[in-house]
């Protein structure tokens, strides 16, 4: 049967990227239903990490409702979020959409007096009408601009997975970079919002290396944007930032690839790309370096019993997936069935699809009931998935990680190594603690 | 446009979807962006649901839209039929394919499909989610009760009914329901059908056989009823049988209806709250200041049994429920104070800092609210979250949820002999007015008095920090009034408990503008104290 929602179209490596080489097989391209997040939610960290930045989400009560059920719960202080909701008269023309956006905005700088910027966010309601947010945001910033930034970029489910929402907002965040002169010294821009601990983390482990010209994107305040220009290197830090990188690019700057800091393997690649770029000595890189990654493989011997062996099953959810599966593959000894996400930047990841066993079936995007049926066929010891399919899963006698939680985790660098693997082991030792049945 | 940050009701496409959820045997064909499956955690996190909801949504992306969306959406009804079989489909949009108007009802009814389609038409930039829910139920029982004949009822037959409104996500619809059966059995009315709960399409073409309707949640369920009232004259029971009289009640409307003697059931024990409220340890409870917002029904009875079961005085009532605004408005004039009908919850939380009340009941946000405030709270009407979906039998319906009611509305409050040593012993140094309740540790913990706190308040911005003077600390000190209070006047305030002192605050300086007094003193407060006694 062939339709275009749910085609599963079989194409081999002649994709347009630099698809891997040799003996892999073929990727599976999936279109049909997407049981997936859309880009608002990734709101819920960017509004945590930037802490002068206000979020404005201009959509339906679906929007709201999403944050709500997504974050609401988890969220006791009243958030920097919120959602501009469109009605009945401002689809009829009755009333301005502009001018009553100026109003809500009035109203909300009047009310949060500590924002320095704001973002407009758009949805699927504000897309599919044709709102130009991007107007608005220039409109706003003449009346608000210096004391307050007015920036937009789109969360729409029609544009954007899940953490792609940080992509976009990164990639508007990028422009908003001031310009770096020609002659500038060398920076290191870390790309990819990571938590505060790790970033701290990565900043002691960047100077002992000697590189001290280093910012982290997105900044903790909206008012610290780095410089970016020809001398600007940037090292990602997640793999969901094709946009934000091709506006770093755009800017001057030149990517660094590597590995994903995941796992003692991934954090070490990822900081020795960055030192050979930056000239670091290696056997200083050796020697600044050998702690943490003695620390990380300690850290995670006490998992290896738990996870190795076991087969792992990833639904897509976050980009996240590949690097998770190549650290849990070579560092926790787990067997890969399939692993999918909802998109493979296959520029981005190389170095990592390189590393994956060549039987591992990869799949980009999703038709969620044929996903479902292979992965009940794969018969995996752990399934790595959203919430709405997690509990449904366990049901059924499987054992689930829940995704999301990986992106609300310090998982990054040597010292969450034995984190990382203890949030694959923690849903096996569970069903092996407990003694009920279901 | 309306700026929200936290809201009350879903999109209605969330209510159709509950509707789905609840019952067996449909499925439900949502045109829906790429992302609105969200709400299946809703089912299975929130409700611990063990399936997925029966929903297949078209998830479409931009790509899609230069393209034919309505291509997409008729392929996933085909496939959702094909893979579900079930024995209805509802199709719908959701806000966003409301936008692109490709009609799904029109495109399944031209599909051919071998099984009934019902097309939802719910406006998400008008409506919510419990009207969402009404309709869709509306339309079900419409599609499957239409047309049909009301049976004959057999010789001698015991007199049976419908329970209407129990759903998927509703606030303690699960024990409810056991505990209504419970009381419609001991009468001897049989049970002909409950729906939407449990109930599949094939279930609702048997509605038209039952004696009447009796309709527990009104939200959901009036306007089904109201139809086959018409359509097939059966009457409706409309006490909602929430607290010991309004159980009482509902009894004898049911026996009425079915013409049994209601005696019977009436002489129970199972009916604690009585007892346990007029026991002496509850005399403290007389005249206890309640603020009461979430649905309109829970609203409603909430603030009966709030003032005729409990002794409680309601401060405040309130409903998000627009279209049983009336009710509200009727209840709140009836207790004298204004109604809130208002689903932004800012209005909510400047009304309650404005009525000073002892305790809150209201939902998720309330309590959310009241945390912040220092007030006790308890939940009594979705939105809920998690921890009110409990594993134990926790209903709120009939003589047991009247039980539930009375242990879960005093806990969050003081002890009474607490209440009296605070009162007489102000200087202690662990056992004080801020720390609330001894035994509620939680909160203790998070609103600690100590050092922890104040670093913790120290932190916030400038926003929480305007949110936090809505803390009682700011009920106790409005702006632009405190400076009319002498030290020793405003030292003496301080001695009255926490939890009463914000309206003795409020009445002294009112007996103090009436009486054209420009510096209160502690003469002051004492005369306004007589001045306002009962
Ligand atoms: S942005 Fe789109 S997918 Fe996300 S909640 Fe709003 S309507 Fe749904
Ligand atoms: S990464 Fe983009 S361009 Fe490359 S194969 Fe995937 S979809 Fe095509």
């Amino acid at each position: 049967m062939s339709r275009p929602a749910s085609q599963t179209i079989l194409s081999n490596t002649a994709a347009p990227c630099d698809a891997p080489a040799g003996g892999r097989q073929p990727i599976l391209h999936q279109r049909g239903q997407h049981e997936v997040f859309c880009g608002l939610t990734s709101i819920i960290w960017l509004h945590r990490k930037m802490q002068d930045a206000f979020f404005l989400i201009v959509g339906s009560r679906t929007c709201a409702h999403l944050m709500q059920s997504a974050a609401g719960v988890m969220i006791f202080a009243e958030p920097r979020f919120a959602t501009a909701i469109i009605e009945e008269r401002d689809l009829s023309g009755m009333a301005d959409l502009h001018d009553e956006l100026d109003a809500v905005v009035a109203r909300l700088l009047k009310r949060r007096p500590d924002i320095r910027m704001l973002v407009l966010v758009g949805s699927c309601p504000s897309e599919v009408i044709k709102l130009d947010l991007s107007r608005a945001a220039e409109r706003l910033n003449r009346e608000h601009a210096p004391d307050r930034r007015v920036i937009a970029y789109s969360g729409s489910g029609i544009e954007t997975t899940f953490t792609q929402g940080e992509d976009s907002f990164l990639a508007t965040l990028v422009e908003e970079c001031p310009a770096a002169e020609a002659d500038a010294a060398p920076s290191l821009v870390v790309a990819g919002s990571l938590a505060d601990v790790v970033e701290d983390q990565f900043s002691r482990i960047f100077q002992a290396l000697g590189i001290d010209n280093v910012a982290f994107l997105p900044t903790r305040r909206s008012d610290r944007l780095p410089a970016i220009g020809p001398n600007t290197r940037f090292l990602l830090a997640q793999p969901f930032l094709n946009e934000a990188s091709k506006m770093l690019e755009r800017r001057g700057a030149t990517h660094i690839p590597a590995l994903f800091p995941l796992g003692e393997e991934g954090t070490t690649a990822w900081l020795k790309a960055a030192s050979d770029a930056f000239g670091v000595d290696p056997a200083r890189f050796a020697a600044v370096t050998a702690p943490g990654r003695e620390r990380a493989r300690k850290a995670l011997e006490s998992y290896a019993e738990t996870l190795s062996g076991k087969r792992i099953f990833f639904f897509p959810d976050s980009q996240l997936e590949p690097a998770l599966a190549r650290f849990l593959s070579r560092e926790a000894g787990m067997g890969l069935t399939e692993v999918g996400s909802p998109y493979l930047h296959r520029r981005h990841l190389a170095a990592e699809l390189d590393l994956l066993p060549e039987d591992v079936v990869l799949s980009e995007g999703q038709d969620v009931e044929r996903q479902i049926d292979r992965c009940h066929e794969a018969d995996p010891d752990l399934i790595v998935c959203g919430l709405g399919l997690a509990n449904p899963f366990e049901a059924k006698g499987y054992a689930t990680k829940w995704s999301i939680e990986l992106v609300f985790t310090p998982i990054q660098g040597y010292e969450q190594a034995g984190d990382l693997a203890e949030l694959f082991a923690r849903p096996l030792r569970r069903r092996a603690a407990l003694k009920v049945e279901v | 446009m309306q700026l929200t940050v936290w809201t009350y009701e879903g999109p209605p496409h969330v209510g159709a979807l509950r509707i789905a959820a609840s019952m067996k045997g449909v499925h439900y064909v949502l045109h829906a962006p790429q992302g609105d499956t969200y709400a299946d955690l809703l089912f299975t996190m929130i409700e611990r649901r063990r399936t997925r909801p029966p929903v297949t949504y078209t998830t479409f992306q931009a790509r899609d839209l230069g393209k034919d969306t309505a291509e997409l959406f008729k392929e996933a009804c085909r496939e959702a039929v094909e893979r579900f079989k079930p024995q209805a489909i509802l199709v719908g949009a959701s806000c966003t394919a409301e936008l692109i108007q490709d009609d799904p009802g029109g495109l399944a009814k031209a599909l051919g499909l071998d099984v009934p389609v019902v097309p939802l038409e719910l406006p998400s930039y008008q409506r919510k989610e419990n009207w969402g829910a009404a309709e869709t139920f509306y339309r079900l029982v419409r599609g499957f009760a239409g047309g049909r004949e009301k049976p004959e009822k057999e010789e001698g037959a015991p007199a049976s009914c419908n329970i209407l409104g129990p759903t998927a996500l509703g606030f303690r619809n699960r024990d409810d329901i056991v505990e209504v059966k419970k009381l419609l059995t001991s009468l001897g009315v049989d049970i002909n059908v409950v729906a939407p709960l449990d109930a599949s399409p094939l279930d609702l073409t048997r509605l038209p056989a039952a004696d009447f309707n009796v309709v527990l949640y009104p939200e959901i369920a009036e306007t089904a009823a109201t139809w086959l009232k018409r359509e097939f004259g059966q009457p409706i029971v409309r006490t909602v049988p929430i607290g010991v009289t309004a159980t009482r009640e509902f009894i004898r409307e049911v026996a009425e209806l079915a013409g049994i003697d209601p005696t019977e059931a009436l002489d129970t024990d199972a009916d604690r709250l009585s007892w346990y409220a007029r026991s002496v340890d509850s005399n403290y409870l007389t005249g206890k200041r309640v603020f009461i917002y979430g649905d309109a029904t829970h609203a409603l009875a909430a603030a009966r049994i709030a003032e005729e079961e409990l002794g409680f005085k309601v401060c405040g009532l309130g409903t998000y429920s627009f279209n049983f605004a009336r009710d509200i408005t009727a209840a709140a004039r009836h207790y004298g104070v204004e109604p809130v009908i208002s689903d932004d919850h800012l209005d909510v939380e400047e009304a309650i800092v404005e009525a000073h009340p002892e305790l809150v009941l209201g939902t998720q946000m309330e309590r959310n609210t009241a945390k912040r405030l220092r007030i006790p709270c308890a939940v009594i009407s979705a939105p809920v979250h998690v921890q009110d979906f409990p594993a134990r039998y926790a209903p709120q319906m009939g003589f047991e949820g009247a039980n539930v009611i009375f242990d879960s509305w005093v806990h969050p409050l003081m002890m009474g002999l607490e209440e009296h040593l605070l009162g007489m012993f102000r200087e202690d140094f662990e056992f004080h007015d801020d720390t609330g309740a001894s035994h509620l540790a939680a909160v203790n913990a998070a609103h600690g008095s100590g050092g922890q706190g104040v670093a913790a308040r120290a932190e916030q911005s400038a926003f929480e920090a305007a949110a936090a003077e809505q803390t009682p600390d700011t009920i106790d000190s409005p702006d632009g009034t405190a400076a009319r209070w002498t030290t020793e006047a405003e030292k003496e305030l301080k001695k009255i408990p926490f939890f009463v002192r914000g309206k003795a605050r409020r009445n002294t300086e009112r007996f103090a503008d009436e009486t054209g007094v420009n510096v209160i003193t502690i003469e002051t407060l004492y005369d306004a104290k007589a001045h306002f006694a009962r």
